[in-house]
């Protein structure tokens, strides 16, 4: 069975950017607009967050948008119909990434299924722990959905390993001990960590997240990986944007090119 | 011991460590070398002095005869409200920041509801000559301003979280990101039986120091170790799981856990969690948690800070599934006269968490013959202007 991730990262000859936004931010029905300005502005991939009330793994600039999405009153009911209707309309591979409290509250097997039937490519659940998900495996291979797992610098050789062999799609390397948000460029001892992770010769792809805000960034990322996963800085964009098909134009082309 | 976690960190089915893989590393070598290291006698050794010397154990069992006899039945106060820093929370410090030292971190940090955990957290720091940031929500800082300044002149820095509601949850939030910002480094004391496993093992056992010491001045007392009632109040449950874990065993001694009905369990501004939780995941373990149909967490409410957390231990959540524990819960009011009634028959002014724990006397149906201890956590020092505000005394 095909899968628009897998087809992309092993068919791509330039490196992937694979852009994240809040679902149902900045205004409630935004997420599908913003899907479609992405396709056309060039973007490869995209990932959508399913807010939460407590996100502890980001960011002021992640936090506040997850706050105003449910203010806006997002739920995964809805942000299921919303990626029905963007899948109608692009083409690009589609990821939904969350905490594992509203996924666990609909329903694991329910949730797999129905976003399976949305469209969905691939999951990034990045509090649920490996040996919890081998039950359910079985059922997204069936349902030809990816599930990609985090790996960070201190994360070990040995546990990286088996996160390889857990994931399918691709592999998304956290660029630093951190919380997500914009930083200016990478560090060496970065660079070392992306280094040891080529090194790896993984059977995943894996893709460099967190600190990816300009195009050194960008750059210094794509020398190792497969490519980028930027949310924060594209978050910060939408924020202030008053023209937001053309900033998004503007966001990937300045952030790709030098 | 029938109620002890596995090995995978569960209490049936509550527990586990629901972490992203940045914190991975950190809550794995605390895994791997807890036990061990809790169980070197140079460790017990260092910690049991500390305990003795510096918090001043073991706090007294008092029998409360007045109140025993309004309530006919034999009622004991285990004074934990006699600790250095005024509350159990100090207990869970020193066995966490030896324990950091031993694993060469060199700054701690935590996260604080009502203060009393940042307070004893910083307390400990000082003693060791650690680096202290504590985490308190905005809200919080201004709700309970005298325990910030006695962070403040021990040394500690208090960083208010702007996040959220700005109370307890939002400031364990922040504890969290700083953690996984400053992984080598520094030690993350969790002030209650909460978080991913080891945590709500690990402050259990350094709180367990209650129920053993309850069990030797019970025989000196009463000529056997076994009341028949021991109840405590619950937020995250760190004071009632050091109360009961002696007893988890003993089937025939009842457990009551007290929790905060705010204005009413149905009013929407409550903290009663085993009453409005569902199974969810909050803060790295799978537990009972107030929340929305949605998986979103409910902020919950309660006069008392302390109790003020939409969660409760995974530890509690299997006492509460397996009904080993009962719980019970108490309305701001009834805690607030219950507190009034402590100070006014023992001339003892509980802190308000206890006062929940006390108000559950008028719950239970005692006899005359019955043995009950009474966890009283805290003293009502930094509650004074709540008990002001209230006025009705």
């Amino acid at each position: 069975m095909k899968n628009r991730i897998t087809d992309l990262l092993s068919n791509a000859r330039k490196p992937v950017l694979s852009v994240f936004y809040t679902a149902g931010f900045p205004g409630l029905e935004d997420t599908e607009s913003i899907a479609v300005a992405l396709e056309e502005a060039g973007a490869d991939m995209i990932e959508i967050g399913i807010p939460f009330s407590d996100p502890v793994a980001d960011g002021p600039t992640i936090q506040a948008s997850n706050k105003q999405a449910l203010d806006n009153g997002m739920t995964v009911v809805l942000l299921l119909k919303q990626v029905a209707a963007i899948r109608k309309k692009i083409e690009l591979p589609i990821i939904l990434m969350g905490y594992l409290n509203p996924v666990m509250q609909y329903g694991f097997e329910k949730f797999f299924q129905d976003a399976a039937r949305a469209g969905v490519d691939g999951l990034i659940l990045p509090d649920l722990p490996l040996d919890e998900f081998e039950q359910y495996r079985g059922l997204t291979d069936s349902l030809n959905l990816g599930v990609s797992f985090l790996i960070s610098p201190t994360t070990s050789e040995e546990r990286i390993k088996k996160i390889d062999s857990l994931s399918t799609g691709f592999i998304y390397a956290v660029s630093a001990s951190s919380t997500t948000g914009a930083k200016g460029e990478f560090t060496d001892e970065q660079l070392t960590y992306f280094k040891r992770l080529k090194s790896y010769k993984l059977k995943n792809p894996f893709l460099i997240g967190f600190g990816i805000s300009n195009y050194t960034t960008y750059a210094q990322a794509c020398a190792y990986g497969a490519g980028v996963i930027v949310g924060s800085s594209f978050i910060q964009q939408l924020s202030k944007s008053d023209d937001r098909d053309a900033d998004i134009r503007t966001f990937v082309n300045a952030l790709t090119n030098p | 011991m029938k109620y002890e976690v596995d090995e995978r960190g569960y209490y049936g089915n509550f527990g586990g460590a629901y972490i992203p893989e940045m914190l991975y590393p950190n809550v794995e070598e605390l895994r791997m070398q807890y036990l061990e290291i809790i169980r070197e006698p140079v460790f017990q050794k260092e910690f049991t002095d500390l305990l003795r010397n510096y918090v001043g154990r073991p706090t007294s069992l008092y029998h409360a005869a007045r109140l025993s006899e309004k309530y006919k039945a034999k009622i004991y106060l285990k004074r934990e409200d006699l600790c250095h820093t005024g509350a159990h929370k100090i207990n869970n410090t020193i066995g966490q920041i030896l324990l950091a030292r031993r694993l060469g971190k060199q700054k701690i940090i935590a996260e604080t509801g009502a203060g009393q955990h940042g307070v004893a957290t910083a307390t400990v720091c000082a003693l060791m000559g650690m680096e202290c940031v504590v985490y308190m929500g905005k809200l919080d800082m201004e709700r309970q301003r005298p325990n910030v300044e006695r962070m403040r002149i021990l040394g500690a820095q208090v960083v208010p979280a702007l996040s959220g509601n700005m109370t307890l949850k939002d400031a364990t939030n922040e504890a969290m990101r700083h953690w996984i910002n400053h992984p080598a480094d520094t030690h993350y004391i969790i002030g209650s039986v909460v978080g991913p496993h080891p945590y709500p093992h690990m402050v259990t056992l350094f709180q367990s120091v209650i129920s053993e010491e309850i069990r030797k001045q019970l025989v000196s007392e009463i000529g056997q170790p076994n009341p028949d009632y021991v109840v405590a109040c619950v937020g995250g449950g760190s004071n009632a799981a050091g109360a009961f874990y002696h007893y988890l065993d003993e089937e025939h001694v009842a457990l009551i856990g007290v929790e905060a009905a705010g204005k009413g369990v149905d009013s929407g501004e409550s903290a009663a969690t085993t009453a409005l939780g569902k199974p969810g995941v909050l803060h790295g373990s799978k537990t009972l948690l107030m929340q929305t149909h949605d998986g979103q967490v409910i902020e919950p409410y309660s006069i008392s800070a302390g109790l003020d957390y939409p969660g409760i231990g995974p530890l509690h959540a299997h006492l509460f599934d397996t009904g080993r524990v009962q719980f019970v819960n108490a309305t701001d009011d009834e805690a607030m006269h219950a507190g009034i009634e402590l100070a006014r028959t023992e001339g003892i002014i509980p802190a308000i968490e206890s006062a929940h724990a006390i108000a559950a006397l008028s719950k239970l149906e005692l006899t005359e013959e019955d043995v009950v201890v009474i966890n009283l956590s805290g003293r009502g020092d930094k509650d004074l202007e709540t008990y002001i505000r209230w006025g009705k005394y």
